[in-house]
């Protein structure tokens, strides 16, 4: 019998190698077909009428004239007059028309007559917020103001970031199709065998009933979701219906507007912090009172400090802001970018005050994080300093150096759970020799499709390219949402069950052409052979032979819950960023950002390193350019586009190098997800290299030009070139 | 966006003949990057589109001895790309080739930037060109103005508080360069420097242009060739992004003196903002870190910051600068480090 344990390090044939992604040059060459390209016979487009105010009664709605409109085939309320709008971007209904140009015609047409209400759309301080905010209970540990008292350095800061959204390539969005009683809906969408029930659910409130067994969802391909793609969401069943009353298939996709105002935001969050340490470093007590905006609903329960969660003596509390702003989606490690860069900035100021390298102060005070990772922080710390020259190239703060450009090194730790969700994979292998597995999964752009590939090529002794993977169909046997960095666990572990039970299959039908029990036989480079005998083997394509007329089908699964030998959760990582800023500008570039990183036994490293490096994108473009902003008197947002909502380039974002922790120590977790914990330090570590730069914090992320310059007068600045300041004032 | 009539004249005389003469009936059509998204954002809703693309006389970039013409159709990749340029006017071939993206530059026409529409983000998100509120207040010194304007602009009253994107205007400025323009009753000649305005009512235009004129070319006298020049543009992002502020400058240099000085801010102001002062007084002095700072100062001198861009002040000053010290960089007696 062929053991669905993970094979050694010696013996792997694909788990650990760098494998370029199987459908890497079909997306790359434009041949993958996203939702946005699906085209079908007489398809119609749909578009979303919004609401533009940020809170509004909406008295009537008049479709009248929108309806005369030419090429319009249906609309669909998505709300009833008399209810309230709480942001702007709200949905009021859908039209579907001939074309995208007519359906957004036929949408400015709508006549709605709101009852404007008094907004309130900016995260303003509990004491400003007033009836808005809502405190969360104190959290108290230890004794604060002993361990306060004990502190012979004391640290105070205020930290923030602002409320930013997910920028998926792929807008959110949908094409929905009907056979009679079917409905078939190609979605982009990150919960592939989820979202059948919903769309089920919301039709039958609108009167059409259908069971989620005739709700089937197609996701081949998918443009990123970060989060904020878990459900069908109100224009997933508006499209539905759109279709339905129409006869026509329609496909509608969010405008990017409606996409940056409604489809998803990640919190924002600022705090005073009070943090203390003995002159030797040792942390004594945290303290810290924090508040941010999930829009109008509860989002956002930071939990501080992060990571050095044993510090003995600390206080905390959250102040929830209800805004009327787009509501909260998880954004790639929900609340942990946020509880970090609070933290490590806090912390990064300590260690300034304390006149110690941040290294050495986060080497001294790895006693408070939890025990389990304390020794691997250590070794991702040291390896880091390594990839950066830490040592050579660190600074006490504000660099010295003469002239306008001040280098600065800072960092940050991490941590994450990722552990699989519930997945089942089905294999089937063909008397011809070809072999295919089945998921109701997606892939985001992760790799996951490559990853399946390689789990079952490695179970079954074939390439990558002998496995055909069929997932993103919700007829396939489900499989959990993909969120928390789960999906890696769940369908490796399924993937690994279901080749090995089908494996075996196949081993005791060849045993006896190969005189052998099954148990003595293995699959290895295509072949099935005989334990230590390989004169004694068959080519996969003879031993497929042996099956007859019958295809082997098994089946292998990621339990809902519990522990799994296969996988497990809870990882850590650290990452350094060197910067450049011009102090005479405010412009901050990004020189280099090293980023070490465990994850258990990792499948495909290339994919692992490019899951990583998009991350650090990703944090680079928070770190200094993303905010969502919202005008205090409009109550509108004032930048939702990709203009100014800004995001980096590949010329912004420096140089960037991966390290992953593997081997002894590491590959015997198992298999453990790595989509958000590298995505979660960037801004912590950019911010306090910055600080370390120009000789002062900049208190809020991101770090533009405005806030550097406002930075660097409180305080005096480094030593420019000479002949400059004397030229100050003409 | 809206339906419209698609017109494809093949001279300037019936392409004038096509627009209206009314604001917004019509709407020319050159590279079209800023235009379609306008259309896609109903700021603009044209019944009639009139497309340049097939007038063979807006092509082209000819040098002469009389100077330098430019065809207002010419790319802002043609412009940056062509020789004459290159060799005589590098703060405008620089200008051209600092403009992102890549796209842009080859779509995008040297009469499409001096006519492009304010990037201010009330009037993109259909507040008009002053950004009133519903009764007419202006909502930028209220709102969020961080990319707005530090000179003239008219404070807390109603009036223009965008600035002008042109990315090319400074540089051509200092040139003294003029502006041809055509309309039903024929051509006339402005000097670009004279061609922006600010508006006073959401009625009127950032140019003195009339809704049935179109630029046609754009002219550089010879007498401008053998002058320092640079531009400098203080930019956040490496990728697609608009620069904060900029100054392009143009000096003529003899016996280590500065003999005459044209200094211009871009993205500070509702037109191309002419550095008067500090143009006067660098003439007679040697271009040193010193002298540079202090041209910087006195060109920001008279800034009038919103609540949110004071910053802008300082990198326009450091623009000036850095400009003024380019045109020495790499001669004798630099001394920027």
């Amino acid at each position: 019998m062929a053991s669905e344990k993970w094979p050694e390090a010696g013996k792997r044939s694909l788990i650990g190698k760098r494998l370029t992604r199987l459908d890497g040059a079909m997306k790359s060459s434009g041949r993958a077909k996203y939702t946005y390209d699906v085209s079908r016979k007489g398809l119609l487009h749909g578009k979303l009428v919004f609401s533009p105010h940020a809170h509004a009664k909406v008295v009537s709605i008049d479709t009248s004239a929108a309806e005369k409109m030419p090429g319009v085939k249906a609309v669909q309320l998505m709300i009833e007059p008399g209810k309230e709008v709480q942001w702007q971007g709200q949905e009021i209904l859908a039209i579907a028309a001939e074309t995208e140009e007519q359906a957004r015609d036929a949408a400015r047409a709508v006549k709605v007559q709101y009852e404007k209400l008094p907004h309130f759309v900016v995260d303003a301080s509990p004491e400003k917020a007033g009836s808005n905010g809502r405190p969360l209970a104190e959290q108290v540990t230890g004794n604060p103001d002993q361990g306060f008292k004990e502190a012979e350095v004391t640290s105070e800061g205020t930290y923030g970031a602002p409320v930013i959204t997910h920028c998926c390539l792929e807008s959110h969005g949908q094409v929905a199709e009907w056979e009679g009683d079917n409905l078939r809906v190609w979605a982009s969408t990150q919960n592939v065998s989820g979202i059948s029930g919903e769309i089920s659910d919301g039709l039958k409130k609108g009167g059409v009933d259908v069971p989620a067994s005739n709700v089937q969802i197609l996701t081949p391909v998918m443009g990123g979701g970060f989060g904020s793609k878990f459900n069908a969401d109100t224009w997933g069943v508006a499209c539905a219906q759109l279709a339905k009353k129409a006869g026509r298939p329609v496909k509608m996709m969010l405008e990017r507007d409606q996409e940056l105002m409604a489809a998803g935001a990640r919190p924002s969050i600022h705090a005073r912090v009070r943090v203390g340490a003995k002159k030797d470093g040792t942390i004594t007590a945290w303290s810290s009172e924090s508040w941010g905006t999930g829009g109008v609903g509860p989002a956002g329960n930071p939990i501080l400090p992060y990571v050095f969660t044993r510090i003995p003596n600390r206080r905390s509390r959250h102040t929830r802001v209800n805004t009327n702003t787009g509501p909260a989606r998880a954004w790639r490690a929900p609340n942990h970018p946020q509880m970090c860069l609070i933290t490590m900035s806090a912390l990064e100021d300590l260690a300034a005050q304390l006149q110690m390298d941040p290294l050495d102060f986060f080497l001294k005070n790895l006693p408070f994080v939890i025990e389990a990772r304390a020794e691997s922080y250590r070794q991702e710390l040291l390896k880091g300093a390594e990839m950066m020259e830490w040592k050579k190239k660190w600074h006490p703060r504000g660099d010295k150096t003469p002239g306008h450009i001040k280098r600065g090194l800072g960092l940050s730790i991490h941590t994450w759970g990722g552990g699989g969700h519930p997945s089942n994979c089905n294999c089937t292998i063909r008397p011809d020799g070809s072999v295919e597995v089945f998921l109701g999964s997606q892939d985001l752009g992760t790799g996951t499709r490559t990853v399946i590939a390689m789990v079952a090529g490695e179970t079954l002794g074939l390439p990558v390219t002998g496995v055909k993977v069929n997932i993103g169909d919700s007829k396939f046997p489900p499989s959990g949402a993909s969120g928390g960095s789960t999906t890696v666990g769940g369908v490796s572990a399924s993937t690994r069950r279901a080749t090995t039970n089908a494996l075996n299959e196949l081993l005791a039908k060849v045993a006896p052409s190969l005189g052998v029990e099954p148990d003595k036989l293995e699959a290895k480079g295509g072949t099935i052979r005989v334990i230590d005998d390989a004169s004694k083997s068959l080519t996969w394509k003879q031993a497929c032979a042996k099956l007859g007329a019958t295809p082997i089908t098994a089946s292998g699964q990621r339990a809902p819950s519990g522990p799994d030998g296969l996988i497990s959760s809870g990882v850590g990582g650290i990452q350094m960023a060197e910067v450049s800023v011009d102090i005479e500008t405010g412009i901050v570039k990004i020189e280099k950002m090293v980023a070490v990183q465990d994850c258990g036994l990792i499948i495909n490293m290339k994919t692992a390193e490019s899951q990583v490096n998009g991350a650090m994108i990703m944090g680079v473009t928070y770190a200094l350019y993303e905010e969502k902003l919202m005008d205090e008197v409009t109550g509108q947002c004032l930048n939702p586009d990709l203009e100014f909502y800004k995001l980096a380039g590949i010329g912004d974002v420096g140089n960037f190098a991966v390290h992953f922790m593997t081997g002894a120590g590491y590959d015997e977790r198992g298999v453990i997800g790595l989509g958000e914990p590298p995505v979660i330090s960037p801004g912590a570590a950019i911010s306090n290299a910055v600080a370390n730069a120009i000789g002062v914090r900049v208190p809020t992320i991101p770090i533009t030009p405005e806030k550097v310059l406002a930075a660097l007068e409180t305080t005096p600045r480094p030593p420019s070139a000479g002949s400059e300041r004397e030229g100050g004032a003409a | 966006m809206n339906s419209f009539e698609y017109a494809n004249p093949t001279t300037v005389k019936e392409a004038t003949g096509l627009l209206a003469a009314q604001w917004g009936e019509a709407e020319i059509l050159a590279g079209g990057t800023d235009l379609l998204s306008l259309m896609k954002n109903y700021v603009a809703t044209p019944k009639r589109l009139v497309s340049l693309k097939d007038i063979a006389e807006l092509r082209g970039i000819t040098a002469s001895a009389a100077g330098l013409r430019i065809g207002a159709m010419a790319t802002l990749q043609e412009l940056h790309d062509h020789k004459a340029v290159h060799n005589d006017y590098h703060s405008l071939a620089h200008a051209a080739g600092s403009v992102s993206s890549t796209q842009i530059r080859n779509m995008g026409t040297v009469g499409g930037d001096l006519c492009q529409r304010p990037r201010c983000w009330y009037f993109r998100n259909g507040f008009g060109l002053l950004g009133n509120d519903a009764k007419g207040q202006p909502l930028v010194p209220r709102g969020d103005n961080r990319y707005h304007a530090i000179f003239g602009h008219p404070g807390n009253g109603v009036g223009a508080y965008y600035v002008h994107a042109s990315s090319l205007a400074p540089a051509f400025i200092t040139f003294g360069a003029t502006v041809k323009i055509a309309g039903p009753k024929g051509q006339r000649e402005v000097a670009l420097a004279s061609f922006f305005k600010t508006p006073k009512t959401e009625g009127e235009r950032e140019n003195v242009l009339l809704p049935n004129e179109i630029v046609t070319e754009i002219f550089i006298p010879a007498a401008s060739k053998g002058m320092q020049t640079a531009t400098y543009e203080v930019r956040q992002k490496e990728a697609l992004d608009w620069p904060l502020a900029t100054a392009s400058v143009a000096v003529r240099v003899a016996s280590g003196k500065v003999t005459s000085a044209q200094i211009v801010l871009g993205h500070v102001a509702p037109v191309p903002w002419p550095a008067t002062e500090a143009s006067k007084w660098l003439v007679g002095q040697a271009i040193t870190e010193t002298t540079a700072a202090k041209a910087g100062e006195a060109a920001v001198r008279g800034a009038a910051p919103l609540s949110g861009n004071k910053y802008k002040v300082q990198l326009a000053r450091v623009a000036v600068k850095r400009a003024l010290l380019e045109t020495i960089a790499g001669k004798e007696g630099m001394s920027h480090g």
